[in-house]
């Protein structure tokens, strides 16, 4: 069977997953175990005037109950972000303080205030409410447009104005003339709705403290242990790295959301030093809902203008983007880098500017969710793409194929290179995988059921795999984005791969080591994936954005590079031949041409036991390395959604949605287009149903699903997901990455398709049917 | 979920007596209302008082009535080939199959959740509510939200639908929690129409006199069309405004008629 790149592979970490066996953080059981509980702000702004821990404290079984003050007088540090934005004066953003547990101000509802240490989880919760919080009540605002106006309550007293920055990119003064000189320019205004990241599995730390060696392990839900080690050693003064392991085992879905380093980590770490327990924390969902980062919360207009061909000549954009109140690890990245840099779209733009402010509200801190910025730059130029061909009376098709970029390299005006692609190529497949041709009769046919039928495209375009680390730099992130791999070949030839990549359900297990099996010719089962230990695993800057297959997969490669180099070498000694004509196939090392040869596992015996190596060469089978991507990489395609919309509840029902990816080398199509089927899913679910909703008091209205509408199955479609690809030429693989472009390219195919369907352009997501309904009244 | 103590009574008798010696005793049927709450320390009961040791479960048919007992499940009644078909489509419908395995038609017209199935059926039909000391007419029983006549330590031992020439139910889920934004049951009787109201009165469940008035004299789904709601009363929240909850009751009404 083939298990190679390109191979279905069905995936070896399912067998625990789907059998219950899966070892998550919250499984992990220690002695002297304690819980957690925190006492969290009811209040969306305040200032703390007291707290009295008497009663919890009198109740049997309560350990200790710990706040804001001892955490800061014990040296722990504030949070941070790790991305610095200059706003276009030159200033540096306004960051302002965020203590693991508040100390004078709490600044959003679930802000934490103090922790209950108990002998039992349940224990520890009903403590945590005989807590008594004397708070003063102050004004607060959930809205970033609210937040900017004159007279708004002042979230962090460095940020006047409630501003964190003002920032831009690319050319204003001749995107301005560009516009002035255009032929026709449209005009839209939309919200990128705030969304809850909701994972299966909630956030959850174990902190472990042992005191004779002066040493801490964590148990936590990372998509990144290695990151999360660094910035709690460096930054936040728990312990030197040397002194404190992070393992994340099994993760039950990140999206995005557990990047970050969150207070309850911290202080569960402070905490087991200070109680001499081991603390134990599981969030439930009303605490996921209420702290984990949320995604999006943009508010933007733009403007673009076209040339008497319909050719675009400039396009200006100004965003307010929401960051909650406090600026969580990436935030300040996201609205920027990872969006204004993704506005040329997959088209020939020579003008671009757009003007990014970042605001302080009330609210939960919000980061990167699932695309990171580049779902909103594709959202916005989808739509004002449709919009224009609407109002051009062109082909919403033919207005983006005017319009693509044909010739590679292609330098945007802001930033982005891309270094290859074929968007025609994808769009052709999707018209013709979406019979486009037959939509009419569709439509007819859907219009005597009374139904209105509409279609609507996208053609996305993003970028994976953050990089180079030089280039990231000199923008402002405080950590190099490489990854790490080690090849470790055992004595009996199994190999183990220590990845800085992290898996919380992509199947590394599975594709990482296809690749190996691929190079060297072994059976699948031979190769294991370790990861998620910072014990076992060097260093590695974890999984997000789409980087484990361009970035992780590539480090594995060099590293296999030099183990091919080394059994080669030994090869070549032992079978007294040239290194040139040493080949590695079907788990055997042959001189070519003839009938000589050794076993895989015989070459490993070989460099274990030492006897005959060549002179010089040290002993041992194992090769590390690190990879540095040339550029990001930048998966592309085109999405063709098809929905019938019932004009009396204005339901919608997406009857078709078909895909057209560009994800370069696919090393596992399943695994793929199960990503691609998740992505569709969650960006169906912020085009039709998903959406955070606070009230005028910073109040969480969504604060459960029973508010917070997830999609689940019966609301989405069977997908038709086709791949046409180019080849990445900047990694070794030839890799894109495919983690996030269903959730990136799908929302504005949905709504392109409902305004179609509707005959009314002005709809906002996510698009309930209530939402739907009143556009169909407003429409007439 | 605090401590509490747990009560499973053999006989109707000492399901009341517990409920009267607990400091804050509460019914336990079915449980899925009640026990998500108090895990989310919205509630705090001192006891509780388990009554499906109580032989309240089973349908049963006498006289033209079906009599469904309090603890009946929902998959029960929507299995059942003896209530009539729309409060059995109705059953089906009611949550997810969790939910229908364990909730019970006594718990739900309890509780009487502005968003349940179970009360536009109940009214919708003019059933009768038969507690362990009275009989209670629909159209007396159910008050505002989450209110109803029970009393304190009352405790409901069955619902008597009663035998109607036709009835449909039609309802509009809301997309979060799935319950209802509009749920319409509509009831063809010897006296006239009833159409009963779930998920949109500000005050629960209610009766629309325009609705019952035009099919009453015009059983058909068009002569829904004519029919006048007002927003004036109905809820407003994300998931629907009062005017968009006054279009879905007449689009809710008129299928429920098409199906009937």
């Amino acid at each position: 069977m083939n298990v190679g790149i390109g191979a279905r592979v069905k995936r070896k970490e399912d067998k625990r997953f789907i059998t219950g066996k899966g070892k998550y953080t919250d499984d992990v059981r220690v002695e002297n175990q304690a819980y957690a509980a925190f006492v969290r702000s009811p209040h969306a702004h305040a200032k703390v005037k007291g707290i009295d821990k008497s009663a919890a404290l009198a109740m049997e079984g309560v350990i200790d109950v710990l706040d804001g003050g001892q955490l800061t007088g014990d040296g722990i540090g504030n949070i941070i972000c790790g991305w610095a934005v200059t706003s276009k004066d030159g200033s540096p953003m306004n960051m302002g303080p965020w203590s693991a547990l508040a100390t004078d101000r709490v600044r959003y509802v679930g802000d934490a205030v103090a922790v209950v240490i108990a002998e039992s989880q349940a224990l520890a919760r009903i403590a945590a409410e005989a807590v008594e919080v004397e708070y003063e009540v102050l004004p607060a605002v959930a809205s970033a447009a609210k937040a900017l106006a004159a007279g708004a309550p002042q979230v962090h007293d460095n940020a006047p104005g409630n501003l964190i920055f003002d920032w831009e990119i690319g050319d204003a003064a001749a995107t301005d003339a560009a516009l002035a000189g255009a032929a026709h320019v449209t005009e839209i205004s939309l919200t990128n709705n705030r969304l809850s990241p909701n994972p299966m599995e909630p956030r959850s730390a174990v902190a472990i403290y042992d005191a004779a060696e002066e040493h801490y392990t964590l148990y936590t839900t990372s998509q990144n242990p290695h990151v999360a080690r660094l910035v709690l050693s460096a930054f936040y003064n728990v312990a030197p790295e040397h002194k404190l392991r992070v393992i994340a085992p099994d993760v039950g879905g990140g999206f995005g959301s557990k990047i970050y380093i969150y207070p309850e980590e911290i202080t569960c770490l402070w905490a087991s030093m200070k109680t001499g327990h081991s603390v134990k924390w599981t969030g439930d969902r009303a605490e996921a809902f209420m702290t984990d980062a949320h995604g999006r919360d943009h508010v933007s207009t733009a403007r673009i203008g076209f040339d008497a061909n319909n050719r675009i000549t400039g396009f200006k954009v100004d965003t307010i983007a929401n960051f909650g109140a406090y600026m969580s690890l990436f935030s300040s990245a996201v609205p920027t880098y990872l969006y204004a840099t993704l506005l040329s779209g997959q088209y020939d733009i020579a003008n671009i500017h757009a003007n990014v402010r970042a605001v302080y509200t009330n609210t939960v801190p919000v980061d990167a969710y699932r695309g990171a910025g580049r779902p909103e730059a594709c959202y916005l130029v989808e739509r004002i793409m449709e919009t224009a061909a609407r109002e051009l009376g062109v082909d919403p098709a033919e207005l983006r194929r005017i319009n693509f970029i044909r010739a590679f390299p292609h330098q945007t005006p802001v930033i982005m290179n891309y270094d290859i692609g074929d968007f025609e190529a994808n769009l052709d497949q999707a018209m013709a995988a979406a019979d486009v041709a037959g939509f009419a009769a569709r439509k007819a046919e859907a219009a005597g059921r009374g139904k209105l039928r509409g279609l609507g495209y996208s053609s996305y375009i993003e970028a994976c795999g953050i990089a180079p680390s030089a280039a990231v730099g000199s923008l402002g992130a405080g950590v190099g984005l490489w990854e790490s791999a080690e090849v470790r070949v055992n004595p009996v030839g199994t190999i183990e791969i220590l990845t800085g990549s992290h898996s919380h359900g992509q199947g590394h297990e599975t594709t990482f080591a296809q690749i190996v099996a691929e190079r060297f010719g072994l059976p699948i089962e031979n190769v294991a994936i370790v990861h998620g230990d910072t014990d076992k695993v060097q260093f590695g800057m974890g999984t997000y954005g789409s980087r484990s297959g361009a970035v992780g997969m590539s480090a594995i490669v060099k590293a296999m590079d030099k183990v091919e180099a080394k059994v080669k070498k030994i090869a070549a000694h032992v079978l007294e031949a040239s290194e040139d004509d040493i080949v590695i196939e079907g788990g055997e090392v042959k001189v070519a041409g003839t009938d000589k040869a050794m076993g895989w596992h015989e070459v490993g015996l070989a460099a274990y036991t030492a006897h005959n190596l060549p002179p010089e060469m040290e002993p041992g089978l194992k090769e590390s390395a690190f990879y540095d991507p040339a550029n990001f990489t930048f998966p592309a395609g085109t999405y063709i959604c098809e929905v019938e919309v019932d004009p009396e509840t204005g339901t919608v029902e997406i009857v078709q949605f078909t895909a057209s990816d560009d994800f370069g080398t696919i090393i596992n199509p399943m695994i793929v287009e199960g990503q691609v089927h998740g992505g569709i899913a969650q960006g169906v679910g912020q085009a039709l149903l998903e959406q955070v909703v606070y009230d005028d008091d910073a109040q969480l209205i969504t604060g459960s699903f029973m508010d917070y509408a997830m999609p689940r199955a019966d609301d989405l479609p069977s997908y038709n997901v086709n791949h046409a690809s180019t080849i990445c030429p900047n990694n070794p693989l030839g890799m894109k990455g495919c983690g996030e472009a269903g959730a990136i390219g799908s929302p504005p195919a949905v709504i392109n398709a409902i305004t179609d369907a509707i005959g009314n352009n002005n709809l906002a997501m996510p698009a309930t049917p209530l939402a739907v309904w009143k556009a169909i009244q407003a429409a007439g | 979920m605090y401590p509490l103590k747990y009560h499973k009574p053999a006989a109707l008798a000492d399901a009341i007596a517990a409920l009267g010696a607990g400091e804050e005793a509460k019914v336990l049927a079915g449980g899925q209302t009640l026990l998500a709450t108090m895990k989310q320390h919205l509630a705090a009961p001192t006891d509780l008082v388990d009554i499906r040791g109580l032989s309240l479960s089973g349908i049963s048919a006498a006289g033209g009535d079906v009599t469904v007992g309090a603890t009946t499940t929902h998959a029960e009644v929507a299995a059942s080939g003896e209530v009539h078909p729309a409060v059995a489509v109705l059953a089906a419908g009611i949550g997810d199959p969790l939910v229908r395995n364990m909730g019970t038609i006594g718990g739900s017209i309890a509780n009487n959740d502005p968003a349940a199935d179970y009360p536009a059926a109940v009214l919708g039909m003019g059933a009768t509510v038969v507690t362990n000391t009275r009989e209670i007419a629909a159209d007396d029983y159910f008050g505002g939200l989450f209110t109803t006549a029970l009393e304190e330590g009352e405790i409901i031992t069955a619902v008597r639908f009663p035998n109607v020439e036709r009835a449909g139910y039609a309802k509009f889920k809301q997309p979060a929690s799935r319950f209802c934004l509009v749920g319409v049951f509509v009831a063809k009787t010897a006296d006239g129409a009833r159409v009963a109201v779930t998920g949109a009165g500000e005050d629960g469940v209610f009766r629309h006199e325009g609705l019952e008035a035009a099919l009453s004299a015009n059983w058909s789904p068009e002569a829904v069309e004519a029919v006048t709601v007002s927003p004036d009363g109905l809820m407003s929240d994300i998931h629907g405004d009062a005017e968009y909850r006054a279009n879905l009751i007449k689009v809710m009404a008129r299928r429920a008629v098409a199906v009937s």
